[in-house]
Parts: C-alpha cells; structure tokens; sequence
C-alpha cells in the first residue's frame, strides 16, 4: 500500500526553500527584523537561526534601509543575501536601495557587476490592518528595469522560485503573502532553476476567456475558473510569476484564443501591473481578434480601509471574479452556485 | 541620588576648534623623516589628482565634458592617505566627488577621463559618467551620487570581509552633508552592534552643496554621531598628509585586529564650487572671505615644503613631479577623446546577468 501523500503548507514551503539554500549554499546568508522571533515572519523561517547559526540568520535593528543597504554590499562582495522585510509597508523605507541601488549597480558600472541581492518582503493585510499595514506594491517595483520581481502563488514556486531568486545574479524582489499560507500541495523534489528561464505559466486551458493574475490573484483566477467552468465557461488561467521583466508571448498566444481577457491584481488599478498586462495584450493583438475589450478587476484606487464592511468590498473576491467574467463573455448571471 | 538627569553633550567631540579657522595651518606640515618615502609617494599622487581634476575642470568650462563633475580640488589628503593603507582584499566606497578617491587607489587617468566623456573604454564603459565610478582591481568598489546611499553598502562589504575571516576592511568615503541622512546613522549603529570592520571617513569641507555646516547642524564637527553610536573616532587636519596618515594606520589596525568600527573626521575645504569647475565664491556664508585663506591650506604645497626643509625633495624633482603629472593626463585626455563609445547594444544588454532579460 502506498504511503499517503504529505501536503506542505506556502509558508513551510518557504521554509524548505530557506533550508535548502543555507544547506547547499555557503554564500547565503539571511538578515532582517524579526528573524529570531517565532511569529514575525509565520511559519516561514522557524528555528532557521537555531539550525544554521545566528550569523547566517540575522535579526537586526529597527533600520530596513541601512540593513538592505548592507545586504547589497555583501553582495557586491561575493554573498547571497536575502533580506526579510515583513511587510512590504515597512520596506519603502528602503526604496533607495533598492530602486536606486540594487536595480542599477550592474547597468551604470557598465555590466561589470554582479548584485545577486534577493529582497523577501510580505503582503500582510486584512483583519482591519489598515491603510499602512496593508500594501502590497508590486507595480512600483515591476516598473524598475534591473529589479526582477517574483510573485509565487503556490507552495511549489513559493520554495522554487526564492532558491531561483537566490541564485540569480540579479537583484530580485520576492514577494509573498500571508493569504496564501493555507495553501497546501505535495511537493515535487527540489530543482535548481534558472530565473531568467522562468515567466507566466498557463494553469488550466479553456477558449472562452483569459484571466491573468499573479500571486493571490492568481489563486483567485483558479478558483473562479472552476465556478466558471461550472456555467460552461472555460478560461485559459495565466499565473504570472515573474513581474518584471514580463515576458507577454503566453499573455498574447492567449489572448488571440479566447479573444477575452481579465486582468486581475491585487495592487491598485492606476499604472498598475493589470494595466501592463492587458497594454501587452492590445498591443500585440489585432482588434478585430478580440471578442471584447480587455477589463481589469484590481482594488479601488483608495488607501486600505479598517473598517470591517468597507474592507470586505475592498479586496477582489472569487464571487466578484465570477461575476465580471460573466458578464464579458455575453451571460447574465451566474447558473447556480 | 537623583532620579533624573538632563544632559546636553558638548566638547571635544561637537566643536572642530582651531581646524575650522581658515587663517591657520598654512605653515609646512610636520613630518616624521621615517615616513619620508610614503609621503613622496603621496605627494606624486597627491599631484597627479590634482593635475586630472584641473583637466577635467577645464574641460567642463569649455563645454566638452557635460556629465556632473564634483571636483575635490584642495582636499586630494584624505583620499591620499586613507588609500595608503588599503592592502588588496579592501573594499573601498565613494561618492559624488570621488575622483580622489578613484585615483589614490591606483586607478587610471585613462579610465577616468574617457569615463567622464562617455566612452565604452571608461571604467564604467560609458555608463557612469564622473559621478558613478568602480575599479574592483584596486579596490573601488562603487561611487554613487545619492548622498549617503554608499555608507551602508559599505557596512555590508564590511560584514562580508568580516564572514571571509581575512582581516580585510571596507572603507566608506563620504561628507558632512551625508551625516545629515538617515542612512549614515542607521549604518553606523549596525556597524557598532555588529562589530563590523568598517572605516567610516567623513571629509568635513563645511559645505553641503551651497550650504555651510553652521545652517545645517547645531555643531561643527560630526564626531560627536561616532561618540553617539560608540565608534572610536579621530580627527585631523585633512589637508596634512602626514597627519591623515597617522590617525588613518591607528584606526586600520584596531579594524583589522578584530575591534569593529573606526571613524575619521577629515577637516578639509574644496576650491572649486560644488559642481562644475567654478570657485563658486558668492555661494554660502564667508566663502568669498575664507578661499583665499583656505588655498594657503593647500595640501599639496604644504608637503612639498615640508619635505624640501629635511632634503627628501629638491625643486627639481618637485617640477618633474608637475611635468610628468601633466604629460601623464594630457595623453590620457587625448587617447581617451579618440576613443570609441559605447555600442547602441549597451543600453539594454548591460541591464540583466546574461545580457538578456528572459528567455528569448
């Protein structure tokens, strides 16, 4: 008899990833705030600091600029840092390391320098956080030239594409997010991938509508696609894993099969990441293979509320998903739920 | 015993004293006749930076060069003897006015001029311009123009020659204005916490771009931010050579032997104006006043006397020194102008590892 499958979590899937870079990968180091504490960052780097040694774990000061600053030095220096920022709010206190540092060392040096400086910071919102505890910003960073920007939505990608952030040369932004740690699957073995080799990938195939969503987007994307599927719709759903640089041949093959496109994220909708998606789209596509015009579903362009009535129509839904899906391949309403 | 106590610091740490009079320290420097082969040496380099930025400066007024350029004309010192004791393994940082910095290690005119014009053989081919300068072979790690940016890039340099276990250092260059951002304090309280090898060097040249030290901080010496985050610090005269070098070999020594952070406060003045080749003289409080006096601060003449009083330098040698300087630039100007730029290529290829940004 076959021993049951074990399932891992997203957040202990980061973990594994964590563990196996600091495993097999000597020049890997991780800093941080929170980093030796046992709720900061969930479940994903538990008694990582007890494992390898508080030298390659390290909790630091109050200071996200100077501790990102400091991992992009190690870098320039021969060493993998990642540094945890535990939301992302609290990491644009360090934008200019980032996005005027890190993304730009390699191109203004003239290509003669490698900064493999991967940025894990956290979308942690909801449960009334409000307008500064909520962020998650994707858009901004994917708009940067040199600054890869990886949003996993599984548990699987979730651990291979952080060991493929590490291992780049490049500077690359992780971000993970906390509504996906309840996400489970059976992981395959670990494979050390190339991130310039890794993009969007196509989920479920279907030739009525596309949606396209990344991270938690993307997992609500498949969970509409089956509700959908259940009216008789079928979706081709593109998960985008890396933001930036965006690779679009899997955005526009799509595209020109079902002739419909939604673009779901779960930033703001103003010069946003589904604004990017869908500008590749139409560029790329003869109108006259479009079936409609291309449609978004982001958050209202408003900061994070608290309250509990306005943050619930907030945040993008399946059922809202469901709904403008409908309504832009022709059906009235949902069959049956 | 009370159980309150009010403080205000002040002292030895806040005040720059006599440094900050421009009317003294114009006689020779001091020096030790043992130190007499490093400080020609310095002073030959000290020349040749001299000789390059009054190149570049010339090149700028006549409208040839048209990238930013922060010249350091009058404070060569600093980087002269900070760089004599960066031994290979070093990580050295700068910032906007680091051409000093660039050639007292080792760097090469060549590079630096043909980078300040855009050509694909600069150090940066190309891409850099003056303000953005690296030389990995001698140890420049970086120099970038967001004021203070570098300072924590040096601490993690720091760390990792710290995790190499080598006895190497980082060394980050910056100015007064730098110790006004936030990065320069978060920075050196990691580097004390963590024990960082690190050598924090603040050229003090009273002015952040137009504005005099006096408009920005309560106190005129940044000391005081070392005392605050507990690094050892010095100060010295940043226009004596000798005098940077003695408290620069103290501070490396304590870094490399395991003791953490070290900061020095350079007090030095630039001639020329903030950007460009101008003297700037109706910019910010007394400068009209005080660059006359200042320029008989000159590093450079102050040494040369020094070392003509004991015999280690004659007239001679010391118009070789000027000569060779100026033949040494005007060939590197003149090979680096027929030099070629960079390819159309450049603009998207030297962005991602691999040339590309995915797959193709």
């Amino acid at each position: 008899m076959r021993a049951a499958p074990t399932t891992t979590g997203y957040g202990a899937a980061i973990r594994d990833g964590f563990e196996y870079l600091l495993a097999n990968h000597p020049s890997v180091f991780t800093i941080g705030q929170g980093l030796w504490s046992p709720w900061y960052v969930g479940n994903s780097m538990t008694d990582l600091d007890s494992q390898f040694g508080r030298e390659r774990v390290i909790d630091t000061p109050v200071s996200e600029l100077g501790c990102t600053g400091a991992a992009l030095g190690a870098a320039l220096c021969g060493y993998r840092p990642v540094v945890i920022h535990p939301r992302v709010d609290f990491m644009l206190l360090a934008v200019d390391q980032l996005v005027t540092q890190a993304a730009k060392w390699r191109s203004m040096f003239g290509g003669q320098v490698s900064a493999p400086i991967t940025v894990r910071a956290i979308i942690n919102r909801g449960g009334e956080q409000g307008a500064q505890h909520s962020q998650s910003l994707q858009s901004w960073f994917a708009h940067i030239p040199g600054l890869r920007v990886v949003m996993p939505s599984t548990p699987t990608d979730a651990r291979d594409l952080l060991i493929a952030s590490v291992l780049s040369d490049d500077p690359v932004l992780y971000l993970d997010d906390r509504w996906l740690y309840g996400l489970e699957e059976e992981l395959p073995p670990i494979e050390e991938r190339n991130l310039a080799q890794e993009g969007p990938r196509l989920t479920r195939t279907g030739q009525d509508l596309t949606l396209v969503g990344c991270s938690y987007s993307a997992h609500l994307c498949r969970e509409a696609a089956a509700r959908l599927s259940a009216n008789g719709i079928e979706c081709d759903v593109i998960d985008i894993r890396v933001l930036n640089p965006l690779d679009a041949t899997l955005l526009i093959k799509s595209a020109k099969k079902t002739g419909r496109v939604l673009a779901v994220d779960g930033d703001w909708r103003s010069c946003g990441m589904a604004a990017e998606v869908i500008a590749s789209i139409v560029e790329a596509v003869d109108p006259r293979v479009m079936r409609a015009s291309p449609r978004r579903v982001t958050l209202p362009d408003a900061p994070a509320p608290t309250s509990n009535p306005l943050e619930r129509s907030y945040y993008p839904t399946v059922d809202y998903i469901v709904q403008r899906g409908l309504a832009l391949v022709g059906a009235q309403q949902e069959t049956f739920e | 015993m009370s159980a309150s106590v009010i403080g205000r610091s002040t002292g030895e740490a806040a005040s720059l004293g006599h440094l900050a009079d421009a009317d003294r320290y114009h006689e020779p420097i001091s020096i030790d006749p043992q130190d007499t082969e490093a400080l020609l040496t310095g002073l030959h380099r000290m020349i040749l930076i001299r000789v390059v930025e009054e190149k570049i400066g010339d090149m700028v007024s006549q409208g040839v060069v048209k990238c930013p350029c922060h010249l350091a004309i009058g404070q060569e010192a600093p980087a002269v003897g900070v760089a004599s004791y960066v031994r290979p393994g070093d990580r050295v940082f700068g910032a906007h006015r680091s051409h000093g910095h660039f050639l007292a290690l080792g760097g090469s005119p060549h590079g630096l001029l043909a980078e300040v014009q855009g050509k694909d053989t600069g150090v940066s081919r190309g891409m850099g311009g003056s303000m953005h300068l690296i030389d990995i072979p001698n140890g420049l790690f970086g120099t970038v123009p967001i004021v203070g940016a570098t300072i924590p890039i040096a601490v993690g340099a720091g760390i990792a020659a710290k995790m190499d276990g080598r006895g190497d250092m980082a060394v980050s260059f910056f100015g007064d204005g730098a110790t006004e951002e936030g990065a320069f304090h978060e920075s050196m309280n990691l580097a004390a916490v963590m024990n960082t090898p690190v050598l924090f060097v603040c050229e003090n040249n009273f002015f952040s771009s137009h504005l005099h030290i006096n408009l920005r901080q309560p106190d005129t010496s940044v000391c005081r931010y070392a005392e605050a985050h507990r690094i050892e610090w010095a100060r010295a005269d940043g226009n004596d050579l000798a005098a940077v070098r003695s408290v620069t070999k103290e501070a490396v020594e304590s870094i490399r032997a395991g003791n953490g952070p070290r900061f020095l406060e350079l007090v030095t003045y630039r001639w020329r104006g903030h950007v460009g080749h101008r003297e700037d003289e109706d910019v910010g409080v007394k400068r009209k006043d005080d660059l006359t006096a200042w320029k008989l601060r000159d590093p450079i003449s102050r040494l040369a006397v020094a070392l003509d009083s004991i015999g280690a330098i004659d007239r001679q040698q010391l118009k070789r020194f000027w000569t060779e300087a100026h033949t040494v630039v005007e060939d590197a100007w003149a090979t680096a102008t027929h030099d070629g730029y960079p390819p159309a290529k450049a603009l998207l290829s030297r962005v991602y590892s691999g040339g590309m940004a995915h797959r193709q």
